[in-house]
């Protein structure tokens, strides 16, 4: 099904009979029930504001043009939305619905925040075909419970987003890359650390163990970029060989986008943790290759298919996302950390208030 | 304001009540005298009392589920409260209510710069968080005016915001996890110091549910590096549409200031007398202060400066010492004390797309007329939270009630520009009844069933959020349940 209008989709979702699959441009790798629901066909940019940062778009409209319209007048989505067209091997075109549906972020999350700070409001239809909406499109509101942060994320599970409005920021004038060279994790996560607690504004804080560096980004206008990278060599100073990247709009691109692990065979686990734990954990993972973000707060792991990730790790604190595997691996595992009992017991609850009849994306989150 | 009659079965059991909760906490935390519990009768919102039935005064997270489990039992309705600095009644008891107030809680559980965050109690002040940080130049980036006095359970509650939140967000944008005690006592824990949720983001929707999920006990919170210096500049305009346009191209330009914030002549004046500021006599004054190195605050200010001279302003000063920046910051923080030196005021709390400034303010100043309330401009200009403060006189006969018109029009006004009700102090009994002006009923509905996941018998801060006759049936289901 592939509605054109708000209303049409409305019918739709209230009409269903069998659980559907709730796409945008199907690039992210949500599989789901063999009957879809497209979302493409609700596209356009609606409002876009640059003196206000703020732009509201339906959801099928590509991440791409939204991303020229904001480039036009100098700005960007902070949040800095992977790509994962490269590491999963799907094609299709990415749309701002998926990205908001599956709160996808990059390296500018360490400092910019998550893609679910920057959404200001959503409409969606619900499982029973009711038309919601929530927050709206300024910077500001706490008018009534948030459910924009519940929606962002939620994969589908509680209603079929239809249009999303997101703050923007401006798109910082330059950008430079310092890469220090480290022996070890421990090390690069303490280069990292040091980094994101200095004043100097960091806004990407990585770790490649593959040649050793780990990799900090500075922006912003061309002077105080300058002035921060020399602050940080002295702030880095003793801890490893500093050098300046070139091109560091490319080396981050491929950071965000996990290139690292294009093309290569095995599962693919992102886990989100304390950075002070990421040495340890990331031991246990006897991964094939490793990629770190967020200051180390992200790992990404890629390991034989099939593998127990979670079992090996054991009980920490944080979550661990199977993002890349067999069918039928990712049913056995599940693609969502399992939570608490009583987290388990809420979400079941929101799910069925949302959609009673379990018809969206069922079975998907846990 | 209409409150819903109290639950004549609860009064009645006030004895029970009182005997099971002294059986979980010391004598002095469970306060039952009428003449005692008359201090918990209001918040900063002080048009409207009412003593609650009792208040308690736990000290930790097991004493807190032992009152709710015990309060959920009974049937008696909670009224949650951090330091009673709402401004839209958010801690307004019931008659039939338990006050839990958090206060005694205030402890620094953990520090860790390595991770940048801090874990505390929740009824630790705002201003303490930074204070327990600030030595080693870290801070706790929300800043609400009230900073002094309010309470990290409060910020939670009601996701506030700050005169800086530009740059650094609201509280949501800086809470990274809760540990929350349910009505009927189990305590979750959501979130933690990694990001992100790994399922659906509860932490999202509990921060700013004005305590009506669950009680925020403990919260992990961000806390970030002290920029070396910041540096505000004062600019004074003859024309709020001017000092609108001149917001909108600053944003545009590519600098984003940490604040932009705006005052209207009643504001300026006031705030002069109380802080001597040196604030310029004009119609509208911005202040846009920019953080940085000593060198990357001149170029931001110069940059804004050059900005600012294309729109003529009739006062151009950038601050020359910290003391003159401190003095800046304490006028705009002290706005609405001094207001309230001038007389009775309701402050309103609408947000507006940053295009509409002009257009609202020009239909506030003509509301002002048509109603015979002056009416002062103090807001967050750079993110549109708008704060309006109407003077009137609580002892003049209808005065109140004029301003309670006068204040639900500037709000659907805020709503009808694409705007909404609340940026930062929530709804609680306050816009209460205007909420449908915004929401429709499908929209209020889905709300309300999150509350019912978490709070089934609709017991945590009742006749808040929702209109009254919106949640009746909910609310009656639950009297019913007795």
């Amino acid at each position: 099904m592939k509605p054109e209008t708000e209303a049409e989709l409305a019918e739709m979702v209230a009409g269903l009979t069998e659980p559907v699959n709730i796409v945008g441009g199907g690039t992210r790798g949500i599989t789901g029930p063999a009957a879809t629901i497209e979302t493409v066909g609700l596209s356009g940019i609606a409002l876009y504001e640059p003196g206000a940062l703020t732009i509201v778009a339906q959801v099928g409209t590509p991440l791409a043009r939204i991303e020229a319209a904001l480039e036009a007048e100098g700005q960007q989505l902070a949040f800095e939305p992977m790509d994962h067209r490269g590491l999963l091997g799907t094609g299709g075109t990415p749309t701002i619905g998926g990205v908001v549906a599956t709160n996808i972020s990059g390296p500018r999350r360490i400092q910019a925040g998550a893609c679910r700070d920057f959404l200001l409001g959503v409409r969606f239809v619900d499982g029973t075909g009711q038309v919601v909406k929530n927050g709206g499109r300024v910077m500001k509101n706490v008018t009534g419970y948030d459910l924009v942060k519940l929606m962002a994320g939620s994969c589908g599970t509680l209603g079929v987003l239809t249009e999303v409005s997101l703050k923007v920021l401006p798109k910082p004038e330059v950008s430079a890359t310092l890469a220090i060279q480290v022996p070890d994790t421990t090390t690069a996560i303490r280069a990292l650390s040091a980094a994101l607690k200095s004043p100097f504004e960091v806004s990407g804080a990585a770790y490649d163990p593959q040649d050793g560096q780990a990799l900090l980004r500075v922006e912003g206008f061309a002077e105080s970029v300058a002035y921060r990278v020399e602050q940080l060599k002295s702030v880095l100073a003793g801890i490893g060989e500093i050098a300046e990247v070139s091109d560091s709009a490319a080396l981050w691109r491929a950071l965000r986008d996990v290139a690292a692990f294009h093309g290569k065979d095995g599962d693919v686990w992102r886990i989100s943790v304390k950075p002070s734990d990421t040495p340890d954990l990331a031991a246990r993972l006897e991964a094939k290759q490793t990629l770190f973000d967020w200051g180390g707060g992200l790992i990404w792991a890629l390991v034989p298919n099939g593998t127990d990730l979670r079992a090996r790790l054991g009980a920490f604190e944080g979550h661990a996302t199977l993002v890349r595997a067999e069918a039928s691996t990712a049913e056995t595992l599940g693609r969502f950390q399992p939570e608490a009992a009583p987290i388990q017991a809420l979400t079941n609850g929101i799910r069925h208030k949302f959609d009673p009849r379990g018809l969206l994306n069922p079975g998907l989150m846990g | 304001m209409e409150m819903p009659r109290p639950n004549p079965e609860v009064l009645a059991r006030k004895q029970t009540v009182v005997s099971r909760l002294l059986r979980v906490l010391p004598q002095d935390a469970v306060i039952h005298d009428p003449a005692e519990t008359r201090a918990y009768e209001c918040d900063a919102l002080t048009a409207y009392r009412c003593p609650p039935m009792l208040a308690v005064l736990p000290s930790s997270t097991a004493e807190v589920a032992d009152v709710l489990r015990i309060c959920n039992e009974e049937g008696v309705p909670v009224v949650p409260r951090g330091s009673g600095t709402s401004l839209a009644g958010g801690a307004l008891p019931t008659a039939d209510c338990v006050i839990l107030g958090i206060a005694r809680m205030n402890e620094v559980l953990e520090v860790d710069y390595d991770n940048r965050f801090i874990r505390v109690q929740t009824g630790r002040t705002n201003q303490s968080v930074t204070g327990a940080v600030e030595e080693d130049d870290f801070f706790y980036a929300p800043d609400p005016s009230s900073q002094l006095a309010c309470a990290i359970a409060g910020n939670i509650a009601m996701n506030s915001g700050g005169a800086h939140c530009l740059k650094y967000g609201v509280t949501t944008n800086n809470l990274l996890g809760v540990t929350m005690v349910m009505m009927d006592g189990n305590v979750v824990e959501i979130g933690g110091a990694h990001l992100d949720a790994g399922g659906l983001d509860l932490l999202g929707v509990i921060c700013g549910s004005e305590g009506q999920l669950g009680v925020v006990t403990e919260a992990t919170l961000r806390i970030l590096r002290k920029p070396e210096g910041a540096r505000p500049v004062l600019m004074g305009f003859d024309d709020n549409e001017v000092a609108g346009q001149c917001v909108s191209d600053i944003i545009k330009s590519g600098i984003l200031p940490v604040a932009i914030e705006f005052m209207d002549t009643l504001c300026i004046k006031a705030c002069e007398n109380f802080a001597h500021a040196g604030y310029p006599d004009c119609t509208a004054l911005l202040i846009v202060e920019v953080e940085g190195s000593e060198p990357e605050i001149d170029y931001q200010l110069s940059k804004i400066i050059e900005i600012a001279k294309r729109h003529n302003p009739v006062e151009l000063r950038e601050s020359q010492s910290a003391e003159e920046s401190a003095k800046i910051w304490l006028g705009r923080k002290s706005a609405f004390g001094a207001m309230g030196q001038m007389n009775d005021y309701m402050c309103l709390d609408g947000t507006i797309p940053v295009s509409s400034l002009p257009e609202v303010l020009r239909r506030i100043g003509e509301l002002s007329e048509d109603y015979g309330l002056p009416v002062g401009n103090v807001f967050h200009a750079g993110d549109g939270n708008m704060h309006p403060l109407i003077l009137f006189d609580a002892n003049k006969p209808g005065d109140l009630e004029k301003c309670e018109a006068f204040g639900a029009d500037i709000l659907r006004l805020c709503v009808d520009v694409g705007g909404c009700l609340t940026g930062e102090h929530g709804v609680g009994i306050e816009k209460r009844d205007l909420m449908t002006h915004q929401y429709d009923p499908a929209d209020l509905e889905a709300q309300m069933a999150v509350k019912d996941v978490f709070d089934p018998n609709w017991l945590l801060n009742p006749a808040k959020v929702f209109p009254l006759d919106v949640s009746e049936a909910r609310r009656d289901a639950q009297i019913a349940a007795e």
